[in-house]
């Protein structure tokens, strides 16, 4: 039981900390970016090259991910999404998930679809007692809310971080005011994929099998986690991940083992009808 | 205009960028050295490229092999053979298949795989083509199709097997089972498991499942399985989830016993996986490479010469198909001019009297088409697999 739970708190980490970059995009550009997901195994594919091709230790692994997944998140705002800032948010949503099978389709070409299994990036346990902790969980935690102090920080006292604040508030405002929206955006889809590369390593660090579908599923979850929590809310985006993590692995224990996805996926259904802006989410007034 | 060249110029970055460290699969297209003499057209699909892969390149070299020794031997029966590939997927079989009749295929090894040979074996029975698989293992191959037999195990009895040898060898009395829910092939097995696992006495702890979009965490199945104090750990499933749960078991430190069935085949090849946690586990399949009689030694040494790695048991199957057809063709005295029709019927009527000596076991014969063969238990020990 207890493991259970702390395989799903670690679980919920790797959720929320992919729920992050939903949840900084949506804030700022008001899109979903279901290619997000797409990012995470691309970042998971660069460790594991970089560490089993070239032979770099993981830790430099995980740096040329987030380098990689960092870029690669840029040039997909600059290329797929820029052009599109004024057209219809269906036709940005359907972009979205173009880009997405593109980078799926890319990784088979390249990698093909047969399995790899991938480094940990720690291995071993702690033991207390009766309870096994992996170090792995330990790490997940611990990184999450890590990264969750440091965006608080950066959107709270930074300059770039309060212009971010406010282009999610009014972006027409906030560039009459002479805020580069551009830059903006394009800031907040470089941080949300390097976080990207850090849950990829950390996810495959825990279940190291990779396939070019990797992070297609553990995307949805973290949509789900991020519209849980609040979308556009960073401590909605940690509480949405971990419940859906807990909840998820509890579900897979228990006598209803078979309909565990259905109940997460439950969960989001109740959680739009009776609080459709999310845990943490701030009810907005549609302007007139 | 200028999105468009946008949108294929993002495309055409993201795949540059990804480019650098490619490891492309090696494919290889398949053709047989037709001699003067005539020839019987032997024809089969399978997964030459894609993720099962591994499976149908096999049968194609496995094949070959026999056929390269048939033809060499000069008699009446030679052989000319022709693989196309199916990428696993039941739509392009058909596909294929309907290729190999253009080409005049005469008798068939049907599909590698089991969905594509189910989907396959439909036209064979429609069409009168005799045909008998090397490795499509489930039921519905066969059931309802007088003409299309299997070489390899029904799924169900593999879990009736492996049931047996567990309780024949005294493995293990506290079982645990984890099989994947949505696929024909790991339930079938499973069903037949339970059944059996009850008439001999194993208790079974603990029963998890998975599906294939929850097939890439196993820690809550696994945890289950520790605290019901399970000594032996059953997983009807194909290697790729079998991998990850031995990782993850290592990983929590949890060391039971691993009993895997034929799709645990192929474990040791996946790229960067630590072979060492594989050290030990347990696979009923009806191949072992390390037999020491000299059909095997022969067979492993030409496989390994050509191929440049050892024959799993989808190429002794293979091989064993080609080698029974052989076998058939040569009592039935038939001829290559002889149309398939023609074929189906002696085929049928030597398949279902005969007695064949293969690698993948002495005396086979079949009922309803499926085989009557024993399986071998085999250990992996050192990266190899060793008869137990």
């Amino acid at each position: 039981m207890i493991e259970n739970l702390i395989s799903g708190i670690s679980l919920g980490s790797v959720y929320a900390i992919i729920a992050l970059g939903y949840t900084m995009v949506y804030g700022i550009a008001k899109m979903l970016n279901f290619a997000h997901g797409d990012v995470i195994m691309v970042g998971g594919y660069m460790s594991f090259c970089g560490t089993v091709y070239l032979g770099l230790n993981p830790w430099l692994g995980l740096l040329v991910a987030m380098g990689v997944c960092t870029v690669l998140g840029m040039t997909i705002e600059r290329f797929a999404y820029k052009p599109l800032r004024s057209a219809p948010s269906l036709a940005v949503l359907i972009t979205a998930i173009g880009v997405s099978y593109l980078l799926q389709n890319a990784a088979q070409l390249i990698w093909s679809p047969n399995p790899k299994s991938f480094t940990p990036i720690v291995t071993g346990n702690i033991k207390l007692g009766d309870v096994v902790l992996p170090k792995v969980a330990l790490l997940t935690v611990g990184s999450c809310i890590a990264i969750m102090v440091a965006l608080t920080l950066f959107t709270n006292k930074t300059k770039l971080g309060t212009a971010m604040r406010a282009v999610s508030e009014d972006k027409g405002a906030a560039q009459l005011m002479g805020i580069n929206v551009n830059v903006t955006i394009s800031t907040a889809f470089a941080i949300g994929s390097a976080l990207a590369a850090v849950a990829g390593v950390l996810m495959l660090s825990a279940q190291p099998s990779l396939v070019p579908t990797t992070g297609s599923l553990p995307g949805i979850k973290a949509f789900t986690a991020a519209v849980l929590g609040g979308i556009g809310s960073i401590p909605g985006a940690l509480l949405g991940g971990i419940l859906l993590g807990v909840l998820e692995n509890l579900s897979k224990a228990s006598a209803v083992s078979q309909i565990s996805d259905a109940i997460v996926f439950g969960v989001l259904i109740l959680m739009l009808m009776v609080k459709p802006s999310g845990l943490l989410g701030k009810s907005i007034r549609e302007k007139v | 205009m200028k999105k468009l060249f946008s949108m294929l110029m993002a495309g055409a970055m993201m795949v540059g960028l990804l480019a650098g460290c490619g490891n492309t699969p090696a494919t290889s297209t398949s053709s047989s050295t037709p001699d003067t003499v005539a020839a019987f057209k032997i024809g089969g699909t399978g997964p030459l490229t894609g993720g099962a892969a591994i499976y149908g390149n096999a049968v194609k070299n496995g094949a070959q092999i026999a056929v390269d020794e048939i033809n060499a031997l000069g008699t009446a029966v030679q052989f000319e053979l022709n693989m196309q590939d199916d990428e696993h997927d039941a739509e392009k079989a058909v596909n294929a298949y309907n290729n190999l009749m253009d080409w005049g295929m005469q008798v068939s090894l049907v599909a590698v795989t089991s969905k594509p040979g189910e989907a396959i074996s439909v036209y064979h029975n429609d069409d009168r083509v005799f045909g008998l698989t090397p490795s499509g293992s489930a039921p519905a191959v066969v059931e309802g199709k007088d003409n299309v037999y299997q070489l390899c195990f029904s799924d169900p009895n593999q879990g009736t097997a492996s049931a047996n040898y567990i309780a024949d060898q005294g493995l293990a009395t506290k079982v645990a089972v984890i099989y994947k829910n949505d696929d024909v092939y790991s339930k079938g097995i499973y069903d037949t498991f339970m059944a059996q696992a009850k008439v001999r006495g194993l208790e079974v702890v603990s029963e998890t499942t998975f599906t294939t979009a929850t097939e890439n965490d196993f820690n809550v199945q696994l945890t289950e399985a520790k605290n019901a104090g399970a000594e032996l750990l059953f997983l009807p499933m194909y290697y790729t989830p079998a991998s990850l749960i031995l990782t993850q078991a290592d990983a929590m430190g949890y060391e039971p016993k691993f009993f895997g069935v034929d799709g645990m085949d192929g474990i040791l090849t996946i790229e960067n996986f630590n072979t060492e946690l594989a050290e030990g586990v347990m696979l009923l399949t009806p191949f072992n490479a390390d037999a020491t009689d000299e059909k095997t030694a022969s067979f492993v040494a030409k496989y390994q010469a050509q191929f440049g790695e050892i024959p799993n048991q989808f190429a002794a199957d293979a091989y064993d198909c080609v080698y029974a057809y052989y076998q058939a063709l040569t009592n039935a005295n038939a001829t290559p001019d002889m149309s398939a029709e023609t074929l189906c019927g002696l085929m049928m009527e030597q398949f279902s009297t005969m007695s064949f000596d293969g690698l993948t076991g002495e005396g086979m014969t079949w009922t309803n088409g499926m085989v009557d063969k024993a399986p071998k238990g085999m250990i992996i020990e050192n990266g190899a697999y060793v008869g137990m």
